[in-house]
């Protein structure tokens, strides 16, 4: 059996390098999968938390389970305006993306 | 000093999941970025499955990978212009220091705080969640039973489904 440590430590180094990847990425599509780094090392933190600490229970899992829809739907609708952005501006790098200052 | 084939495997995993997500967010490509993403989330589904949740490595699998990687292939491919990478724009240099030493800084707080903190008595017990316990857990409405949120999911799926149509929709 692993310890439980080494799981947190590699979640939460993922999720550290999408937060590093939101800071410093110019284009929408990749602040977004960053975003999806981020919300897959939560899902891990979950199971292992579930897992190791209530295997009698099934709490981590479920939420999970949920929170990989939540991403699911999170993607579709963000790329769905992201194609619109497209259309519209020719454009999804966030450094050009500044029209309602205007 | 014995290792054992859980460890070998984790290690793997580890790797893959640190050296892909690194690639993830430092490659100028975004197809590129999309496939390291991909390598991630297998590693991730192997995460699961090593703890004995097959049911979310599956689902793992199924959504992340066989549903929103292609959802981002598409949409690369079709917002992809010439100057659409990351190589055109220089991120200015107190961008990349501001985020990696937030970034850093983060990381080592966290691992501080994961290696110095007691948790509880950690048990590891081999075998599969069974599958009939799933669903009547996800079906139930008793404590620790989920009928409400697996409700809640599909409804969002459906607002999601209609609103993601309803941006989308040519005029």
């Amino acid at each position: 059996m692993v310890p439980m440590q080494y799981y947190l430590l590699v979640s939460t180094f993922m999720m550290f390098v999408g937060v590093f990847g939101f800071f410093t990425r110019r284009n929408l599509l990749t602040i977004l999968i960053s975003v999806e780094l981020v919300l897959n090392a939560v899902d891990i933190n979950f199971a292992v938390f579930n897992r190791y600490l209530y295997p009698e229970h099934l709490e981590g899992m479920f939420f999970s389970v949920f929170s990989i829809g939540l991403s699911a739907v999170e993607a579709a609708v963000a790329i769905a305006i992201i194609i619109v952005v497209y259309r519209n501006l020719e454009n999804i790098r966030v450094t050009g993306l500044n029209k309602l200052k205007d | 000093m014995n290792i054992s084939l859980d460890t070998v495997i984790f290690v793997v995993l580890a790797l893959v999941i640190i050296v892909f997500s690194v690639l993830t967010v430092t490659t100028t490509r975004i197809l590129r970025a999309a496939t390291y993403l991909l390598f991630v989330l297998f590693a991730a589904a192997g995460i699961y499955f090593q703890l004995n949740y097959s049911f979310l490595g599956a689902v793992q699998l199924m959504v992340y990978v066989g549903g929103i990687i292609v959802l981002y292939v598409f949409s690369i491919l079709l917002t992809s212009s010439r100057n659409m990478d990351d190589r055109t724009v220089k991120v200015p240099q107190s961008r990349f220091w501001t985020g990696l030493i937030s970034a850093a800084v983060g990381f080592v707080i966290c691992a501080f705080l994961i290696l110095k903190n007691t948790f509880k008595e950690q048990v590891f017990e081999y075998g599969e969640v069974k599958m009939d316990v799933i669903g009547k857990n996800i079906l139930g409405m008793d404590k620790f039973q989920y009928l409400l949120p697996f409700e809640l999911m599909g409804l969002l799926l459906l607002a999601c489904v209609i609103g993601a149509i309803v941006i989308a929709r040519k005029r």
